[in-house]
């Protein structure tokens, strides 16, 4: 019974290998190839507009199943109120006008030895190089008691959309006097300073609406991004109605029961008005089925390429690699995606690719007219990226027109990036 | 910051109960030096002992390789109600202690 079957896959895998040999030939004579990216954030727009731009005789198809994309960076704005959501929203109108296939559907299989994705409409599409930029997914069975129900009452407002708008939603219909917590994982997770810009940005809306009420941080974490800045913006604007209690003092979340909103640490139990449970998390789904993920639940790439190190042809880029040194952030993403977008049409034509040096901002704002930042340069050492010398932070120590000067840049790098990637 | 110790509070006869256990400590392991190139003397916890109702259950070892703030945790049998008396020692006349009380049912 198995004779024959084995002897079947034999002769596919001849034929299979027979024609990836004989593909960079046919490629580099058309000029041309399949590309496919699944994933339509900073990452995957950003790379499907790189590759387009760069050679328009590629066929490039960007498979996302929603219409609309919400961002994150400038959520927590949302979330306190100074904000609306809409601002936050982009579409994938001026990508489908510069020839890239916009596919709105799921994908929800690939098939690495045949070079296809299948979408949830059951369509399978073939591809010559695959970029998967799916972002991240929470890790269920690392944070007992959080599932998708347990998301409605804890919100965890860490994926931009409906999430911010109940997290939002929450806050206004907290009472005065109330305790907000909220649960930050350890790293490796998506934005590493954002739980923090979040603490501050919700200190200020209850410090405007609701002046008796306090936050309550619970962290997994002893030491976190631009610490001295966010300690010192806490102490100088909000007093002491910021309270964090680090991994050292009992800090990590280990479990919910979301039936009595109780959020249990290693050492004690919480039952905070409003729960803002950010659990710990991995890539994207599909990039599991793909088999690009590796037992940490990232994925392990070449840094050069961005090529997997587990499944030939795919690329990971955004928040779902391994990347080392370099944070999960917009800014990371979109750098991650030009420069893979660039090593993939130098693989199609034959050529090395260089190591890419990738640069990095992140901006936070802690109040309006507040804000600070940090800027990183990166480059591939080994299997990962490290930072590497010329990123600069804002001073621990400068006058209020730094802050307001960079909480203006903060907003004009948003525009910049989103008219980058969607406009 | 005093220990943390998480006991539960309340067990069976018979359970195998888990116990958390965080202490404040620098844990300098002795192998550093300062920018002027002098050695930072070692100062570590270097013992830890759990007693439950004045019986050692529960010993360990602790090395300079061990983290700061060592968090140590462990299991025993709930066998009756009383008192886990938990007790860090080291370097320099190190000394701290903490307690926890268990009704067994």
């Amino acid at each position: 019974m198995n004779a024959p079957v084995t002897r079947r896959n034999a002769v596919l895998g001849i034929a299979v290998a027979a024609t990836s040999l004989a593909l960079p030939s046919i490629l580099h004579a058309q000029s041309a190839g399949r590309i496919i990216v699944v994933g339509g954030g900073f990452g995957g727009a950003a790379c499907a507009r790189a590759l387009k731009r760069t050679d328009a005789k590629l066929q490039v198809t960007l498979i996302e199943p929603n219409q609309l994309f919400t961002a994150c960076p400038f959520s927590n704005e949302v979330i306190a109120g100074l904000r609306d959501i809409e601002v936050q929203h982009f579409g994938y109108d001026r990508l489908a006008a510069e020839d890239i296939t916009v596919v709105a559907q799921a994908a929800t299989r690939i098939e690495p030895q045949q070079r296809s994705v299948t979408t949830a409409d059951g369509v399978t599409l073939g591809y010559d190089r695959l970029v998967l930029s799916p972002g991240i997914d929470f890790h269920a069975e690392a944070l007992p008691g959080y599932d998708d129900a347990a998301s409605e009452k804890m919100p965890h407002a860490w994926k931009a959309g409906a999430q911010t708008l109940l997290l939002r939603k929450q806050l206004e219909a907290m009472a005065e006097g109330g305790t907000v917590a909220i649960a930050i994982p350890a790293n490796p997770s998506r934005c590493p300073p954002a739980p923090y810009e979040r603490a501050s940005l919700i200190a200020h809306y209850l410090k405007t609406k609701k002046p008796r009420s306090k936050v309550l941080v619970l962290d997994a974490k002893d030491n976190f991004s631009q610490q001295r800045l966010f300690e010192q913006a806490w102490k100088e604007l909000y007093g002491d109605m910021i309270e964090r209690i680090s991994l050292s003092q009992g800090g990590r979340v280990t479990s919910v029961d979301p039936a009595t909103r109780t959020i249990i640490t290693e050492f004690g139990n919480y039952t905070p008005d409003v729960a803002n449970v950010i659990p710990p998390q991995r890539a994207g789904r599909i990039a599991e089925i793909a088999g690009a993920a590796d037992h940490t639940g990232w994925c392990p790439i070449d840094p050069v390429t961005f090529e997997s190190k587990l499944v030939p042809n795919i690329h990971v880029i955004g928040d779902a690699c391994l990347g080392g040194g370099i944070p999960k952030s917009a800014a990371a993403a979109s750098a991650q995606a030009k420069a893979c977008a660039s090593a993939i049409i130098g693989l199609l034509a034959g050529r090395t690719p260089e190591a890419p040096r990738l640069t990095g901002v992140c901006y936070n704002t802690v109040a309006p007219g507040y804000g600070f930042s940090l800027a990183g340069n990166y480059q591939s050492r080994g299997d990962i990226f490290a930072e590497v010398e010329g990123g600069t932070t804002s001073p621990v120590d400068a006058p209020r027109e730094l802050r307001a000067r960079e909480a203006a840049e903060a907003e004009r790098w948003f525009q910049t990036i989103t008219a980058d990637t969607f406009g | 910051m005093a220990a943390l110790i998480n006991v539960p509070a309340k067990a069976k006869r018979g359970d195998v109960i888990e116990i958390r256990t965080l202490t404040s400590h620098i844990m300098e392991t002795g192998f550093r030096h300062t920018a002027d190139g002098k050695l930072v003397p070692r100062d570590i916890i270097t013992s830890f002992t759990c007693r439950y109702n004045g019986t050692e259950i529960f010993r360990a070892d602790l090395f300079p390789a061990i983290a700061a703030n060592p968090y140590l945790s462990f299991f025993t049998v709930a066998k009756e109600s009383g008192k886990f008396e938990f007790e860090w020692s080291g370097d320099n006349g190190y000394s701290s202690t903490a307690s926890a009380s268990i009704t067994v049912e």
